[in-house]
């Protein structure tokens, strides 16, 4: 039995840690519309699930005085919990102790615990709210940093790894949430960049502010560094407990499994898309008329979106989405939209989810920016995370499937496991109108009336080829099928390939084209 | 709904703004210098209507604490200097026309 006077000694020095930055510094977070990292905790944890480690680690510092300064958890809270039942590693930064900054024994504690996770398997959960480096504590601090992304990167493709941006998150510190799985950013709350406005300002003379340079909505808009946007921290831990509810625990792991149930009656998979190729719709009611219950939790859904990734359950397990959306830039492949859907492949062939694709495009962008921007290189990204992941690989062609475009999105030439086509889908090389101002260029050209011969040499092309048939006679469609097909199609291929083991060639690692 | 036109058929569909902003490209005139990193003109040693060998010193653009010496890309006469000493130029900003 502890003494009495032992356990009033515990409960002091709890209380005493507990206080943070102290009632001045919680003030100060409290006006700036944040809540504190505590209380962050608490409300993404399940109700008294939370475990705290290290709440008594002090800092070493010695120079500038810091000898004589306590920092209580030396700025950051570690610990276990549980979301939705499954367990977790969670590290939250407390902005109210010197500003959240880095010191050695901080990223000591969120090492610590980023070991624990990627030993014991479970998710790893960083809630960001720093001022960067502490600058007193020079090099260690860069260290911790250093010692940070290492073990991101050892933990990347085996935990899910979430990073949350609930303050700045600034200069070198940043590179830990690049280096994750998936970013969640809240409106006029988080700010990431490398360099701030101040510098910017006295070097190049560009006059920005913090949130224009680096805010949330830019983030989630124009960078594609954040994948999930929310208006405030409650939305933002609801999303989290969302996500996590469709991920394994690890990659040795399957997701929970959910309830089955049948998509909702409102959307009508027979209805969503219109017949005529150059119409768009929005793909997304494609996929919630697939999907149980009609589930569907989008990640980077503002940025490039005219690709359309994320998950959903078909017969209670996760699946994920990758569909070309027609109401975007007609839904075709460029640098950034390259880039989305091939990292998110690689995510589920990482954590063993089956990918299920949806195929509706033109081809890829047209145009000087997108050449010199690399679109060749950032393409290539696609092919390589497809014909790369091993999971089950099961393609639906809507409409039309163009080009390189087509080989792209998980054909049969890539190893999709299955590929089904809508009866109105058109497999070729280019669109009717191309390709017959191409093929029959010199009739068009010598005919009496051009524009009539053009549309005729375009109806004969589309009479001919614009139909999945010709890629049926090869095999490269497996199954032409009738819309309402689809969701009953996909059921049973995932369940005859939830089986499936490929050999690939042994080797280190690939040299995806970063 | 706007349009978008790809292997010569037009599709209904949203623009982004990425796309709408985006510059359409110029091949690039060699008598227009301009700046290839935004800084302050800190000095200028030639005047409109001097005529110049190519690799002639034309002015000082400090930039990220280096002084950048911006010569004459080619031979000719210098027909307007669009900045003066002191001010700030972004990326690309017009600094000398020839003629």
């Amino acid at each position: 039995m502890a003494s009495t006077k032992k356990v009033q000694e515990l409960k002091k020095r709890r209380e005493e840690a507990q206080q943070g930055g102290g009632e001045k510094a919680i003030q100060k977070q409290v006006a700036m519309g944040k809540m504190t990292a505590r209380e962050r905790i608490i409300k993404l944890l399940d109700e008294g699930s939370f475990n705290e480690y290290d709440m008594f680690v002090e800092h070493e510092a010695r120079d500038f005085g810091m000898d004589r300064k306590k920092l209580h958890g030396d700025g950051v809270i570690v610990g276990t919990g549980n979301i939705g039942g499954r367990p977790v590693c969670i590290f939250a930064q407390d902005f109210t102790v010197a500003g959240g900054s880095l010191g050695f024994m901080h990223a000591r504690k969120i090492t610590k615990i980023m070991d624990h996770s990627l030993k014991m398997k479970m998710p790893l959960i960083g809630i960001n709210d720093s001022g960067g480096a502490r600058i007193q504590e020079g090099v260690n601090s860069l260290a911790g940093y250093g010692e940070i992304f290492f073990r991101n990167t050892l933990a990347s493709g085996v935990i899910p790894q979430i990073s949350v941006i609930l303050g700045p998150c600034a200069g070198g510190a940043v590179y830990s949430p690049a280096l994750t799985d998936f970013v969640f950013v809240v409106d006029k709350i988080s700010k990431m960049f490398i360099t701030g406005p101040e510098v910017i300002k006295t070097v190049l003379g560009e006059d920005i502010t913090m949130e224009e340079l680096g805010g949330a909505r830019v983030h989630s808009e124009v960078t594609g560094n954040a994948h999930f946007f929310s208006e405030t921290e409650d939305e933002c831990f609801g999303q989290i407990k969302s996500l996590l509810g469709y991920l394994p625990r690890s990659n040795t792991d399957v997701p929970a499994r959910k309830e089955i149930k049948e998509p909702l009656k409102k959307y009508d998979i027979a209805k969503v898309v219109p017949a005529e190729k150059k119409q768009p719709y929005d793909v997304r009611n494609v996929i919630r008329s697939i999907t149980d219950g009609s589930d569907f939790i989008e990640v980077q859904e503002m940025w490039a979106a005219n690709i359309v990734i994320g998950f959903g359950t078909l017969n209670g397990s996760t699946v994920g989405f990758v569909a070309n959306q027609p109401l975007v830039l007609a839904g075709v492949l460029d640098v950034d939209s390259s880039d989305k859907a091939g990292r998110f492949i690689r995510y589920c062939d990482a954590f063993n989810i089956p990918i299920v694709t949806l195929v509706d495009l033109p081809g890829y962008l047209p145009g000087v920016d997108q050449e010199h921007a690399g679109v060749i290189r950032h393409g290539a990204k696609v092919l390589y995370a497809y014909s790369e992941a091993t999971v089950p690989k099961i393609t639906v062609i809507l409409r039309k499937a163009y080009g390189g475009g087509y080989i792209a999105m998980n054909s049969r030439h890539l190893r999709a496991d299955f590929v089904f086509a809508w009866p109105d889908a058109e497999v070729a090389v280019m669109g009717p109108e191309g390709a017959a101002n191409i093929i029959f260029r010199k009739e068009i050209a010598t005919a009496e009336d051009p524009e009539k011969m053009r549309e005729q040499k375009v109806q004969e092309y589309k009479e001919k080829f614009a139909n999945p048939y010709v890629a049926a006679a090869k095999g490269y469609i497996d199954s032409v099928i009738e819309p309402w097909e689809t969701r009953k199609s996909l059921l049973h291929a995932l369940e005859v390939s939830g089986e499936k083991s490929v050999g690939m060639p042994a080797k280190k690692h690939g040299i995806p084209p970063f | 709904m706007e349009q978008l036109e790809i292997g010569n058929a037009i599709y209904q569909t949203r623009l982004t703004s990425k796309f709408k902003n985006r510059k359409n490209w110029q091949r690039p005139d060699v008598r227009m210098v301009d700046a290839v990193i935004p800084g302050t003109i800190r000095k200028i040693m030639v005047k409109e209507g001097d005529v110049v060998t190519q690799g002639t010193p034309m002015l000082i653009l400090e930039a990220m604490k280096m002084r950048n010496e911006i010569i004459a890309p080619i031979e000719g006469t210098i027909k307007k200097i669009h900045v003066s000493v002191g001010i700030q130029v972004p990326k690309g900003h017009l600094l000398i026309e020839f003629a």
